[in-house]
């Protein structure tokens, strides 16, 4: 493979409009973890009228749910967890400034046309290397929902952790063009 | 009659949690190396070369491979000349479950309600099948399931006519339905006949046997192969972006069954497929 290609978090659209389907990038600077009981709950607040946790804009969020810290380290084995399960919430948060997901597995249609309305992109991290992922944590922090154990939101400062491009800013989803190029009939 | 103490299950139940996810049995260890070599698709190169670094992180460093350390499914092979003493099975194998998740700083992921979802922060309780044998042997199976791959396993029950040919429809469409999700290159255990709830369970256990094992009936070896290249066929690949690495194995279960019916099961293991055992 060339060079690294390493990207700073949060993203600007320039940024993301450059991203290709199949692109392998690594991400530095700060993202949030946020998975199933997050979601329901940021869609709740949003509902009611209440300030969200953290601004959404040109921001990361990273569907894990992670081991936890053994004694001296940052975090526990932190892979990616299936995205499909948050189709449901994602539209509303990207419409709110949410700019990228790190999951891994398909999105709706709906997922999918977000991010062409609103210049976004859906990462995935190769699902169950959560012992590698862990390694590009420096910093975790749980800064909202902490009743919900492993579901909390927790900030994360990520030095180069390994995502490919999997849906781009225009649409194109790698879990399409990828199978189609190698399925046998 | 053989005695064995319950506090022995605990200690063994714990290691084998611990050891189960931080440790990438042989057989796919090797299997993913093998692959590696005949993948078409350089990506795929790259994420299987990754796979297999991720566990070498776990082993070495004493890790979890996988931050979903599932629910804990107990297989116990019991020797009806056994008897258990100084406490209830069931409480023992839970008490190994909780001891070697808090120890081995593994995910605690189970709700005690399925509708109210309130964590049990233990991850208790274990699913626990008991399988009587004649003697005096008590052998454990600990493994780990997570739910990328579970949630994507499904069961069919299909009449007589529709064969083999329906059989292998609805393992076909399950796989690819299931895509990229399972977290492929996946282990496919499949158990046919039986009940409803034996074809489920012959899925799962299917997981357990090695990769390169091959069904001891003839039939049923000859289903594997054709539904292991077939799978090999659809191009989902690892991560689900396309390749010639979709699945490591396919294993089959087969139960008798009732003149009116044809279960069929699917379980999709992972690319971990973790499982750890032990004897006493």
């Amino acid at each position: 493979m060339e060079t690294k290609r390493i990207l700073s978090a949060p993203f600007t659209d320039e940024k993301i409009k450059s991203l290709k389907a199949g692109d392998m990038v690594y991400i530095s600077g700060t993202i949030y973890t946020a998975r199933d009981a997050a979601h329901k709950r940021l869609c709740e607040m949003i509902d009611a009228g209440e300030p969200m946790p953290f601004d959404f804009e040109g921001q990361v969020v990273y569907y894990a749910g992670p081991c936890p810290a053994k004694p001296g380290q940052p975090i526990g084995s932190v892979g990616p967890t299936t995205g499909g399960r948050m189709d449901a919430y994602s539209p509303t948060l990207i419409s709110l400034g949410l700019r990228c997901m790190i999951g891994k597995g398909s999105r709706s249609e709906e997922v999918i046309d977000a991010l062409k309305q609103h210049t976004g992109v859906y990462f995935a991290a190769i699902g169950g290397a959560a012992a590698l992922m862990a390694k590009a944590v420096k910093e975790a922090e749980v800064i909202a929902f902490d009743d919900l154990g492993t579901e909390a939101i927790r900030k994360l400062r990520v030095e180069e952790l390994p995502v490919i491009v999997a849906i781009d800013s225009e649409g194109n989803d790698m879990y399409k063009i990828g199978v189609e190029k190698f399925r046998q009939e | 009659m053989r005695e064995i103490q319950a506090s022995k299950i605990t200690e063994l139940v714990e290691k084998l949690c611990i050891e189960a996810c931080y440790v990438l049995s042989d057989d796919i260890y090797s299997a993913l190396n093998t692959r590696r070599k005949t993948e078409k698709s350089p990506l795929a190169k790259e994420i299987i070369g990754t796979i297999v670094q991720n566990a070498d992180i776990a082993r070495n460093e004493h890790c979890p491979m996988c931050q979903d350390t599932g629910m804990t499914v107990v297989f116990i092979r019991w020797g009806q000349d056994v008897h258990i003493t100084g406490g209830f099975i069931e409480d023992a194998v839970n008490q190994g479950v909780r001891q070697g998740y808090s120890k081995g700083y593994l995910r605690k992921s189970v709700v005690k309600d399925p509708l109210d979802r309130v964590n049990t922060t233990d991850n208790t309780p274990a699913i626990i099948h008991y399988e009587m044998v004649p003697g005096d042997e008590f052998h454990i199976t600990v493994s780990p399931k997570g739910f990328g791959s579970e949630n994507k396993s499904g069961l069919k029950m299909l009449t007589p006519s529709a064969g083999i040919p329906g059989i292998k429809k609805f393992v076909i469409d399950t796989i690819f339905h299931a895509g990229g999700n399972p977290c492929p290159p996946i282990i496919v255990g499949i158990g046919i006949g039986g009940t409803m709830e034996r074809a489920a369970y012959l899925s799962k256990k299917a997981l357990l046997r090695p990769v390169g094992s091959v069904s001891d009936n003839p039939q049923v070896a000859q289903l594997e192969k054709e539904l292991f290249e077939e799978i090999n066929k659809l191009g989902i690949g690892p991560c689900g972006f396309g390749g010639s690495t979709t699945a490591l194995a396919v294993n089959i279960l087969v139960n008798a069954t009732h003149i009116a019916g044809l279960p069929v099961s699917v379980n999709i293991g992972c690319h971990a497929t973790r499982h750890s055992e032990g004897e006493l």
